[in-house]
């Protein structure tokens, strides 16, 4: 039995279709992402979760119990709100006293829990400060320890790092998984960022234009997108537009590329994924695309010029034409490359990920 | 209509009840009324009425005194906002701090004021003949000029001040642009600045429409033989002649709410031009020339005293002597009887008392009305929480309908629902109860707090209110620990805004006072008809307290929130 467990919900705004028919499942102890574009869904999946929205369509489990028309109150979710939603009238012991407040909690048991909230969130001694005196990533913290104080059955989180600034987003990461580990709690997670994603996330969702594409660990998304969608979401990527060739054999695929003319082959584990004479495509991420002034005779060797090479710090963006067909590619080192230059493209085929359309 | 929840169904019932009540029965009695003789339907009464010359001309009066308020105005209120929102000259604040004066003075008051300034035998008129030593007075304060001059004083502040709003809200980059892209100082505000003013000057055109056609008590006291609709009303119903009141009353009504419709299109407009615009706003330039500055300045410092002669003369009669101010220029003897009278006088004491009760009670009944109708109208998200988009509109609506109608209007019509065993009361007669000002009162002002209390609700974030959901708070905590803490200041300004104009009020008070409950105008209207100008004035200048008194508090509390 799953912890959480979304089935089949839909939720829409007038004609615009939000979330349709979302399903998954989050086990305990899990720190679960939703990833997406905005205005993917992934929002109005989390208010449902929360009860802040009702869904058409579908229904939501939580321990087993169906919680689908629970109203927000009596769920138990603590939530960490985008914009923060401090109350502005209160000050920081009094934001994070007020699920206690609502539970009737004694003084004392108020006392005790605000305190240990405010240490865990590192802000001991702050309980009598007003909230706007905070800087944004205090509030931050404020909001989390009013989320935590409540002892939620789960916490979910709406884009909480989104209004910090670069450095203090990626410390106050680390600090949050860090917490959410230690108090042994199940998270929901929603960002658009993938980065974020990635460090935090056990597992993630994908979501774009309100459909579910793809559920997996983070290495299992970057690597092996099943979609094009997410392979396009999930940072940049080369798309090759292919054909599999009638002669290609079983397990192992045979295609030409669209663009360029190339054959490619790389191993296809079910022939349906790929039918014979119909385009599909490939896709290959820049860090991957291996660059060679010399051949060593690798599969999937391509002659190629080169057009463009972007110096961005620690790596360089090049970007070659290998006769009509666009690549990107990552390096380290751009020594010995030079614009208008030959050199071969090699497009390891264990590298390459056949996707769905 | 979707999602009743139990909860809701005590506010769908109080919102109900003051609408149909107070709103639509009334309106729809008179309108009833207007086409029905001896129990059978007719337009006779439209014929009949609309025939006789005078309805004709007191139809065209109001129509052609609104629009000549509307020019003047206009041409008074622009170039000031345009002259005091863009340069910065010395004098600049003394006028600024005074523009709206002319708006927060009762219109019994501004009007009592004025004729002690302006009137053949006020201050200007005697020192002019005094000086001149003419035999008489060198005009007589009546008709057209005296009116459209009274208006200008009292209605230009709507131009001034959305002309204002408008130019502040103007992102300055974009007279800069097209200042860079060539154009001169005149076509940057012709085809810049003046298209983007356009909502905020049809908004002002309309408001001062709508107050010039609701206008009663200069026309009463000054008006001469110029007939306009509201005095009509009165004067048709002090006849006895109802027939012609109520179908005068449905043509006044007609005209005040199509410029209600127009009013809204524009200012949503309006709306959404502020919340599109970005950037910084325009800093005024000082004038350089030294001539032009001290023209500025002169200018400055003449509006400012002739924004605040009409007070400080109400101020100096009210210390007047009684009897002793004939042809002087200034009244000769000074004395705090009139005063002493206005705090010993149990009458005048019982006066003040009606006021502040019935004040009260229609402020305190429009403050939790409004908690009640904005919920219901308050939006989540894009949708509302209760309704579709077509019957949030109606209910808008329906609650804007009693500010935009004349008060002259909204008694007549509350009279003619309730002067007679109603459908709605049984046979509750509420015509010449105490409790009919009350309740006209608090339609004609429920609308401002109403307003008061959307605008600070929709300056509170949603995710507030979420987030207490989320942490265990069902929707009575809700309500009381999160909403209530941060919208209380507007909704009490507002409040506050509506009592001390309902303490002042006098147009529709006028038309259903009865004994038991005559207010503080009433008063002030018949110690002028008794020539206790001294009395009249003190009256004048107590209200006005209590109005600054009350404008300040109301102002703290905006800055509160």
């Amino acid at each position: 039995m799953a912890f959480l467990s979304l089935k089949n919900i839909s939720r829409s705004f007038g004609t615009t279709r939000a979330v349709a028919d979302v399903s998954l499942d989050v086990a305990q102890g899990e720190f679960f992402g939703l990833l997406g574009p905005s205005g993917c869904g992934k929002t109005t999946t989390l208010r449902m979760i929360a009860g802040l929205e009702k869904p058409d369509s579908g229904s939501i489990e939580f321990q087993g119990a169906n919680i689908t028309n629970l109203p927000p109150e009596r769920r138990g979710f603590g939530m960490v709100f985008q914009n923060y939603a401090l109350f502005p009238h209160l000050n920081v012991y009094e934001n994070v006293a007020f699920g206690l407040r609502a539970r009737h909690k004694t003084k004392a048991e108020m006392d005790e829990r605000v305190t240990s909230a405010l240490e865990l969130v590192q802000l001991p001694g702050y309980g009598k400060r007003a909230v706007d005196e905070l800087s944004g990533g205090q509030q931050q913290r404020v909001a989390i320890a009013r989320a935590i104080a409540i002892e939620p059955a789960l916490l979910l989180f709406d884009e909480p790092l989104s209004n910090l600034d670069v450095s203090l987003r990626e410390e106050t990461r680390s600090e949050l998984r860090e917490l959410v580990t230690r108090l042994g709690l199940t998270a929901v997670y929603v960002t658009h960022d993938q980065e974020e994603a990635f460090a935090l996330c056990d597992r993630i969702s994908v979501m774009v234009g309100g459909k579910l594409m793809q559920t997996g660990r983070p290495r299992e998304l970057y690597e092996q997108p099943a979609e094009i969608s997410v392979a396009s979401f999930l940072g940049r990527n080369n798309l090759i537009k292919a054909m599999r060739l009638s002669s290609s054999k079983t397990n192992d695929g045979e295609f030409k590329t669209l663009e360029g003319e190339h054959t490619l082959r790389m191993p296809v584990q079910h022939d349906d994924l790929a039918p014979l004479n119909k385009p599909v495509y490939l896709a290959i991420r820049p860090e991957h695309v291996q660059l060679s002034t010399g051949s060593n005779g690798a599969p999937n060797t391509l002659p190629a010029t080169i057009r463009e090479i972007v110096f961005s710090g620690a790596t360089s963006t090049v970007r070659v034409d290998a006769n009509g067909l666009l690549l990107e590619s990552l390096v380290l080192r751009t020594n010995g490359l030079e614009v208008n230059q030959s050199c071969n493209v090699i497009l390891s085929p264990d590298h390459l990920t056949l996707l769905q359309n | 209509m979707k999602r009743i929840r139990g909860r809701s169904v005590a506010l769908f019932l109080i919102t109900a009840v003051v609408l149909l009540y107070g709103v639509v029965y009334p309106n729809l009695s008179v309108l009833i009324s207007s086409f029905q003789r001896d129990g059978s339907w007719t337009l006779a009464n439209y014929s009949e009425v609309l025939s006789q010359s005078f309805v004709i001309e007191s139809i065209a009066g109001s129509l052609g005194l609104s629009i000549g308020t509307v020019v003047l105005c206009a041409l008074a209120g622009v170039p000031l906002a345009f002259l005091f929102e863009r340069f910065t000259f010395p004098g600049r604040r003394i006028f600024a701090a005074l523009a709206a004066l002319p708006l927060v003075l009762p219109p019994l008051v501004g009007t009592v004021a004025f004729i002690f300034l302006c009137g053949e035998s006020g201050i200007l008129a005697h020192s002019i003949q005094n000086l001149f030593s003419l035999q008489n007075p060198p005009w007589r304060l009546r008709g057209w000029p005296a009116l459209l001059l009274f208006h200008t004083y009292t209605m230009y502040p709507f131009f001034y001040v959305l002309t204002g709003a408008g130019l502040r809200r103007i992102d300055a980059s974009l007279a800069e642009a097209a200042r860079v892209l060539g154009a001169s100082p005149f076509t940057v505000t012709r085809r810049v600045l003046l298209p983007q003013l356009t909502p905020s000057l049809l908004a002002a055109a309309l408001l001062t429409f709508m107050t010039s056609m609701a206008s009663f008590s200069a026309p009463l006291l000054f008006g001469g033989d110029v007939r306009i609709l509201t005095l009509e009303i009165f004067r048709a119903r002090q006849r006895g002649d109802f027939v012609i009141a109520i179908t005068e009353t449905v043509v006044l009504a007609i005209i005040s709410l199509a410029a209600l419709i127009v009013f809204q299109r524009y200012e949503g407009t309006r709306r959404f031009a502020a919340a599109a615009m970005k950037g910084a706003p325009r800093r005024r330039s000082s004038i350089g020339s030294g001539a032009t500055r001290a023209v500025a300045t002169i200018v400055a410092v003449f509006f400012a005293i002739v924004l605040v002669l009409p007070v400080a003369t109400l101020f100096l009669v009210s210390f007047a002597q009684e009897g002793s101010w004939t042809t002087q220029t200034l009244p000769a003897a000074y004395t705090f009887a009139n005063y002493q009278r206005l705090f010993g006088d149990p009458q005048a004491a019982e006066v003040f008392f009606n006021s502040f009760t019935m004040s009260a009670i229609a402020a305190a009944g429009a403050l939790v009305w409004s908690f009640c109708i904005v919920t219901l109208l308050r939006r989540q998200g894009r949708q509302s929480r209760f309704f579709g988009e077509g019957w949030r509109r109606l209910l808008s609506l329906l609650v804007l309908i009693p500010w935009a109608l004349p008060g002259t209007v909204v008694a007549v019509s509350v009279a003619e629902a309730y002067g007679r065993p109603s459908a709605l009361l049984g046979s509750f007669v509420l015509v010449g109860t105490f409790w009919i000002l009350p309740v006209v009162y608090f339609l004609r002002f429920m609308p401002l707090v109403v307003r008061a209390l959307q605008a600070s609700m929709e300056q509170l974030d949603p995710t507030l209110e979420e987030a207490a959901g989320s942490l265990g708070a069902p929707a009575w905590q809700r309500f009381l620990r999160v909403v209530l803490p941060l919208v209380w200041p507007g909704a009490v300004a507002g409040t506050l805004l509506a009592f001390v104009i309902a303490l002042g009020e006098y147009v529709a008070s006028v038309l259903v006072f009865v004994p038991a409950n005559r207010p503080i105008s009433i008063a002030i209207a018949s110690e002028l008809r008794d020539f206790n100008l001294g009395a009249a004035a003190a009256y004048g200048v107590v209200l006005i307290v209590i109005i600054s008194i009350s404008m300040m508090v109301a102002g703290r509390l905006e800055k509160l929130r």
